[in-house]
This record gives structure tokens, C-alpha cells and sequence, in this order.
């Protein structure tokens, strides 16, 4: 049987696994999508628990209300982020995090 | 909902989140990305989530990943080279997610609502539709979500829209400001500097 712990699980799996992406991998475009994939589980906890917390029989719509200003906000980072990306190739053309170290210090 | 479907589900979500870690071609990388997203998306429909499973796949497995296979493919990134790959960084990764998964699975069954199935809290259209019938509700004068709560019919759109429009339009415009915040900022950041370079060639 299906327990709300089982999608909490779930969204903490993709958290972690985006995560490792994030900590290993040096493609910046490759970190960025384990960004999304943060996200997305952060989602999936949020829409889970909108499911199990009903309100009069109907799932609570301010959790997905969230949900889709969060999935917006995303959108809008995904679009300045990856131009960041472009000025960034075009500066040192390069994806690899390691040779941007300038704020290393 | 079956049991073996969300298993199926999250094996998809999980292992195309994997592949997205482990590829070293970020065409593959993103290709499984968006695999991951579509399965997530199946889980949202599971949740009755219907108009989110939508979003889900229009914005993020299509609008965004679109725009990532477009850069990838304008910067002509080659693959990542094996020799350069920090051993550090690669164990400190899987530490760090296997710590954050125990942690986070642990704390998860700890609350009362955890251990609740889905099959024992079915969704009760007849219960909405009664309370709705109550003049203090704001359903009440909903009246094209009062007929399908009547017909035992989820009206997920039309919920998601009242409770958007009715309940966070300051929300919804400031989403709108910040969508065009983006879109300029593009813009500028993309922006070559056309006045430097025509000084130089000159």
C-alpha cells in the first residue's frame, strides 16, 4: 500500500541524487540540471502533502498554488541562469566550474 | 491507485535522475532529464495533482529543457574528459546524498500523517459538494465548480484557478513583474557589446 512516506522518500532520493550532481560533476550545464531536479523533488513533497491534507474532501490548492509559482520562479531562473552560462562560454570558452575561480580567493 | 504503478513511477523518476548524474554527454544527460521529469509528472497526476502533472510537462520537460538542449547544441559542448575528474568532489557527492537520504528518510515516517495510505483517503467529491452548499464558503458562488462537485467530478483547473485568482492575485502579478524582470535581464546579459567591438576593429 502507498503511504504519503513513500512519495516523501521518493522526493528525497531525487533531492540527494541532484544534489551529488551538483557537488560532483563540473559541467555547469549538467550542475544546473541537477538544480532543476532539486526543485522538482522539493515539488513532489509539496504536492504529496496537498494529497494526504484534504480540505472539505478536496486536496489543499494552496499547496499547488506553490507549486506553480515555484515552477514559475524556475522558469525565469532557467532563462537568466543559461544566459549567464552563454556569457560566461563566451568569456572563457569553457563549462568547466574549475576554471572559474576568481572568488575563491 | 496500484501499488506496482508508483513503484514503476519512481524507478523511472529515480533512475533517469541518475543517468542525468552519471552520463558524460550532456545531450544524454538532459534526453534523461526530461524522462525524469515526465515520470514525475505521472506521479503529480497520481496525486490528483492533474493541472500540475500538465505544468510539469509543458514547462519543465518541454519550455526548459528545450532551452538547455538549445544552448548545449549552440555552445557545441564536447564531453567531459575522464582524467580531470576530482576524486574528492565524486566521494564527497555520494556521502553527502546517502547522508542527506538516511537523514531524510528517517525523519519522514516520524509524523502522523505519513503512515496514512492513499487508497484510505479518497478524494470526497460529495463532502465538498455539501460544504460548498454553506453561504460563508468560498466555493459558494463558484458556480461552474459547484456543478461538476455535484456530478462527483474533480474540477482540478477551476479550483486551481480560484484559489489562484481569488486568493493570491498580488502573487500571480508579482509572477508577471518577475517573468519580465527575466525576460530583460536576458536580454542584457546576452547583449554583445557592440560598441567595444567596433572600437576595436577600427
Amino acid at each position: 500500500m502507498i503511504t504519503l512516506n513513500h512519495y516523501l522518500v521518493v522526493a528525497a532520493m531525487l533531492f540527494a541524487i541532484g544534489l551529488a550532481g551538483v557537488v560532483a560533476r563540473r559541467n555547469i550545464l549538467t550542475i544546473y540540471m541537477c538544480l532543476e531536479m532539486m526543485l522538482s523533488a522539493a515539488n513532489l513533497t509539496l504536492v504529496a502533502f496537498s494529497r494526504f491534507h484534504l480540505h472539505d474532501g478536496l486536496p489543499d490548492y494552496h499547496a499547488q498554488a506553490l507549486v506553480f509559482f515555484t515552477i514559475t520562479v524556475a522558469a525565469a531562473e532557467v532563462a537568466v541562469g543559461l544566459a549567464i552560462i552563454v556569457a560566461l562560454y563566451r568569456a572563457r570558452q569553457s563549462v568547466d566550474v574549475t576554471t572559474v575561480t576568481k572568488l575563491q580567493g | 491507485m496500484p501499488a506496482p504503478l508508483f513503484y514503476l513511477l519512481a524507478f523511472i523518476t529515480l533512475g533517469f535522475g541518475l543517468l542525468v548524474v552519471l552520463a558524460r554527454n550532456p545531450v544524454a544527460s538532459a534526453l534523461s532529464l526530461v524522462m525524469c521529469f515526465s515520470g514525475l509528472a505521472a506521479l503529480f497526476v497520481t496525486l490528483d495533482a492533474y493541472l500540475i502533472g500538465t505544468i510539469q510537462v509543458l514547462v519543465y520537460a518541454g519550455a526548459v529543457m528545450v532551452l538547455f538542449l538549445f544552448i548545449i547544441m549552440l555552445l557545441d559542448i564536447k564531453e567531459e574528459e575522464k582524467k580531470g575528474q576530482r576524486l574528492t568532489a565524486v566521494v564527497g557527492g555520494m556521502i553527502l546524498a546517502a547522508v542527506l537520504t538516511l537523514q531524510l528518510t528517517s525523519m519522514a515516517g516520524s509524523f502522523p500523517l505519513a503512515k496514512t495510505k492513499l487508497d484510505d483517503k479518497p478524494l470526497d467529491i460529495s463532502a465538498a459538494s455539501t460544504a460548498a452548499k454553506d453561504k460563508n464558503h468560498p466555493l459558494h458562488s463558484m458556480q461552474m465548480i459547484r456543478k461538476d462537485l455535484d456530478a462527483g467530478k474533480l474540477p482540478d483547473t477551476a479550483l486551481m484557478g480560484q484559489t489562484l485568482f481569488d486568493q493570491y492575485p498580488l502573487h500571480l502579478q508579482m509572477m508577471g513583474l518577475l517573468l519580465l524582470v527575466g525576460t530583460v535581464g536576458v536580454v542584457v546579459l546576452s547583449r554583445r557589446d557592440t560598441a567595444k567591438e567596433e572600437s576595436k576593429g577600427a
